[in-house]
């Protein structure tokens, strides 16, 4: 365990210059980071835990931090063999379950002063990028395809199904918890009976591409955060890919109704910007998050009804992941670099 | 040039084919050596060389770094042969372990990817003052039986195209050099045209023969020669079409293969292979993985990893692994360390590549890469090391020369030795 103290860090640059703030409450510009919190490691994913004490990261050298956000106190976690993009947590906020690129799902005492592992099990053939939690149960997705339900307390599988025909890279449940979504490589979003009865699939424009000239797919639901009222979904990634192989394309998120299959707007960055939307979150007020990385860092801020952002930042680093508070006055963005930084976003 | 026609002893007979191939390639050497003698038309023998295009990464195939810093997210898993671990990524090569081996301490030093591309099918670095010939048409010229009505160097390879490479062969001359049968499909107007009978077709041939005698009577270049000798190939070829026909293959053995690209070429190169071809070339697209590294590489080594272990597989089955010599190649391999993108990018200072078959020792792994995989820390080779072994491997004089106007050239890179130790 180490101790990471936080550094005065300087405000990302504004690149749209600031102006006053359509959502009371928020100060979207200048966007100043509260605390950045360094690991060893390349980072490759960050979540809040439900009370906003936690803040959970993932690296690449396969271990996972608990940073205690009071006093920046990392703790941590071992216990996967491969990188961790998965995570939920239960209810109280007591048990933080991961999914890793191992297959793997574990459950941690997230409280408790140094968490190890209370369960494991073997879930997936290939990665686990996603995981979601709703009464009880546990959801993951995996390269192999398959949506499986399992209870939270034992890790059992309950019921499984072969969901998608390629990697899923996303899957939840609805906001009320009745059904379950799931978004993979080629950009297509299924949603779900919980007993695993396709109710209704429909397609992201732009998300995905076939590079005929890599023999590739490229692209896919790279993040994704549903609405306030929890009837839309947002999606992220990559498009206009001229390039798979040497990740030329743009960033882009999609809104679309997942109770329709209706596609709403697009939201595109006003400035060319070369990378995929690795990270987008949809706050309580309204606005829309959305996190890049690949030629740099960016973080853009777009009313849900309007195309053009209404404020860019420049950040310090390659962006890989983004989080968001559950009560939505911090955003956490995840670097290349090792550091995770912590921006409130509240006036 | 009748004087190259020689005494019709087999050092002559050999020596006019290399010296056509020098005139019809546009060179105005002559080749006027003698060393190329008989006993480097080895019967029986084959080589099949899979290419990975765009340079695969080392960590994800042959030499894996769980754990390290920048080893990624795969783990590694442990192999028919005791000791020896690849990549998670190649669980059904893994059970093949004991039939490859696998040199590790590759450095080419050399990354970008036309230059890196022909070290490894040339064995040498690009020199200003001479072009070396593809390996596949110096098996075609040494190895290949004369009269073999496939030609010497066949390359199975994905996307449009076609045709041959006469370049590949450089001063051995354009009938050594590669035939591409393009997205595995037999090559076009294989079949007599529509209302051409085969007797009708013989009576054409036959008039042909004449005015091609004729003409050579007078002319007679390596260009005439190579023109007639294009025709009959095309002929031979057209006899044995039934080859270039995987459709023919039992449908569970293709589902094994593979219902895809990589699959069906691999099929097709094992087909080719036992009808006599004497060097296939697969390529298997494509490795360049400067974003997303990873996820492309499940994709890539998905496709490679059930279709090559079965490749291996019936190979051994039917007996004609033992003389195959089997080359598992790419031009670098990709940088131990993870970018912006999750991508790695070329690094051809530590990698490694994978052999099997006729001369090879089932099992064996030499060379070693430190722990971060950045560098070479044990039995350390490069493109001309390979290039002797397989010479050695398959029963060639290594130290032997070619003759353009009277220069020497060796075949191979003189200070490189093979590599014994994998070397049966």
């Amino acid at each position: 365990m180490t101790q990471d103290k936080p550094k005065p860090m300087p405000p990302a640059k504004p690149v749209v210059p600031p102006a006053p703030s359509p959502y009371p409450g928020y100060q979207l510009s200048p966007l100043k980071p509260g605390s950045e919190l360094k690991h060893s490691s390349p980072l490759v994913a960050c979540r809040f835990d439900p009370s906003g004490n936690w803040l959970v990261t993932a690296s690449q050298d396969n271990a996972l931090q608990r940073w205690e956000l009071a006093t920046s106190k990392k703790t941590d976690l071992a216990g996967h063999s491969s990188w961790v993009r998965g995570f939920a947590f239960s209810t109280d906020g007591k048990t933080l379950f991961s999914g890793g690129y191992d297959g793997q799902i574990l459950a941690w005492p997230l409280t408790v002063a140094q968490p190890e592992p209370i369960r494991q099990v073997r879930a997936h053939d290939g990665w686990i990028r996603s995981l979601g939690f709703h009464g009880g149960n546990i959801v993951s997705a995996g390269n192999d395809g398959r949506i499986s339900i399992r209870g939270a307390n034992d890790l059992r599988e309950v019921i499984a199904w072969q969901a998608h025909d390629c990697h899923v890279y996303q899957v939840a449940y609805s906001p009320d918890g009745t059904k379950i979504l799931s978004g993979d490589h080629k950009g297509r979003v299924k949603v779900w009976e919980k007993d695993g009865r396709l109710i209704r699939e429909f397609v992201i424009p732009g998300l995905h591409k076939y590079d005929t000239g890599f023999r590739a797919d490229i692209g896919g639901v790279r993040a994704w955060s549903f609405a306030p009222d929890g009837n839309a979904v947002a999606c992220a990634g990559i498009t206009n890919v001229s390039n798979a192989f040497a990740g030329v394309g743009n960033p882009l998120i999609v809104l679309a109704d997942w109770t329709t299959g209706k596609i709403r707007i697009d939201l595109k960055p006003k400035e060319a910007f070369q990378g995929t939307m690795w990270g987008v979150v949809w706050n309580p007020a309204g606005f829309i998050v959305g996190a890049a990385g690949g030629n740099g860092g960016m973080l853009w801020f777009w009313k849900p009804d309007q195309q053009a952002e209404l404020f860019a930042h420049k950040l310090p680093d390659n962006v890989r992941d983004m989080a968001q508070s559950s009560d939505g006055k911090r955003i956490a963005v995840a670097f290349q670099g090792g550091t995770v930084r912590v921006y409130p976003i509240s006036a | 040039m009748s004087s190259l026609r020689g005494c019709g002893s087999a050092e002559h007979v050999i020596s006019r084919r290399a010296a056509l191939g020098a005139f019809a390639a546009g060179s105005t050497a002559a080749f006027t050596g003698n060393v190329l003698a008989a006993p480097l038309t080895q019967q029986n023998k084959r080589v099949l060389m899979v290419f990975l295009a765009g340079g695969v990464s080392q960590l994800e195939t042959w030499d894996p770094k769980p754990g390290a810093p920048t080893g990624g997210p795969f783990r590694a898993i442990p192999t028919s042969v005791t000791g020896t671990h690849v990549c998670e990524l190649l669980p059904n090569t893994a059970m093949q372990m004991h039939r490859l081996a696998l040199v590790r301490g590759i450095n080419t030093a050399e990354d970008d990817h036309g230059k890196g591309s022909y070290i490894m099918h040339t064995g040498r670095r690009q020199e200003p003052s001479v072009t070396y010939p593809h390996l596949g048409s110096l098996v075609a010229r040494m190895v290949a039986d004369p009269d073999n009505p496939l030609p010497g160097y066949l390359h199975v390879q994905p996307g449009g195209g076609g045709g041959s490479s006469a370049g590949d062969a450089a001063f051995l001359g354009p009938r050594f050099g590669s035939v591409s049968i393009s997205d595995g499909k037999p090559p076009v107007n294989i079949d007599l045209p529509g209302g051409i009978t085969l007797a009708r077709d013989d009576s054409r041939h036959a008039m042909r023969q004449k005015a091609d005698a004729r003409f050579l009577a007078s002319r007679h270049t390596a260009e005439t020669e190579a023109y007639t000798q294009t025709h009959d190939q095309a002929r031979q070829m057209m006899a044995k079409k039934k080859l270039f026909d995987v459709a023919n293959e039992p449908g569970r053995l293709a589902d094994r293969y593979g219902r895809h690209d990589f699959g069906r070429h691999c099929l097709l190169a094992r087909r080719l292979l036992e009808g006599g071809a004497p060097f296939v070339k697969v390529t298997h697209t494509n490795y360049d993985t400067h974003h997303e590294n990873f996820d492309f590489h499940i994709e890539r080594m998905g496709e490679f990893d059930l279709t090559f272990a079965t490749l291996l597989e019936d190979l051994h089955q039917r007996g004609i692994l033992s003389s195959t010599l089997v080359l598992v190649i790419s031009e670098f391999g990709r940088t131990p360390s993870i970018n912006r993108n999750y991508g790695r990018d070329h690094w051809s200072k530590a990698w490694s590549i994978a052999l099997a078959g006729h001369g090879i020792v089932p099992g064996a792994v030499t060379g070693k890469t430190n722990a971060q995989g950045t560098a070479v820390v044990d039995r350390q080779v490069n493109g001309g090391h390979l290039f002797a072994t397989y010479f050695k491997a398959l029963g060639l004089d290594h130290t032997k020369k070619h003759y353009i106007d009277q220069r020497p050239i060796p075949m191979t890179d003189p200070a490189a030795s093979p590599i014994a130790e994998i070397l049966a």
